[in-house]
């Protein structure tokens, strides 16, 4: 798993019989400490409950299909959790 | 498997079923002498009672980490912290 950002929606009428009913979110990836880190992606919310601003973790592959009933949807990437407390020290310097 | 140090917690509430009552770390990648790989991290279930501040061994592989959590063959896990380091040895630098 790993922390980001839902940054917007997106609505697909049409899509594959196995996402039916499945919100689409996009979301930027974050560091640790919530820098961002690469490019946006599109992602399927296995939360429910996601939405806009909200701080997430991401599963991608094979577990993203997994996090889905029934499982094996065409997904790479699903937010799993929406994180209410993130606490990160660094790690010290080494 | 990824040699880490746990820099830190995640905690959620609303979540998928699965990662109910799982405690969720989040772990940089370590080079054996200590140092972070980068901005390298995965967040991780723990299975050993780990804290903020130790060196840790995740397997990040969805096979071995649902087989360690004796999870059924669907389950949406892959990085899984199976073991506490407590020292490595690095030969790599000797001649």
């Amino acid at each position: 798993m790993k922390l980001g950002r839902v940054i917007g929606t997106m609505v697909a009428t049409i899509k594959p019989e196995g996402m039916r009913g499945l919100k689409l979110l996009i979301v930027r990836p974050l560091t640790a400490d919530l820098q961002p880190e690469g490019d946006p992606f599109v992602a399927t919310d296995a939360s429910a409950q996601a939405g806009p601003d909200d701080l997430v973790t991401y599963e991608s592959s094979r577990e993203a299909a997994l996090l889905h009933d029934p499982s094996f949807v065409p997904v790479d990437h699903a937010i799993v959790g929406i994180v209410d407390q993130h606490y990160y020290d660094g790690g010290g310097t080494r | 498997m990824i040699l880490g140090r746990v820099c830190g917690t995640v905690v959620s509430t609303i979540q998928h079923p699965f990662y109910q009552g799982k405690k969720q770390l989040i772990v940089r990648a370590c080079t054996p002498d200590g140092a972070f790989d980068g901005d390298r991290y995965v967040i991780a279930v723990d299975l050993v009672g780990a804290g903020v501040g130790e060196t840790v061994i995740v397997e990040d592989e969805g096979t071995s980490a649902r087989q360690l959590l004796d999870a059924g063959k669907d389950a949406p896990v892959r990085a899984v912290i199976l073991g506490i380091v407590d020292e490595v040895t690095d030969f790599s630098g000797e001649a």
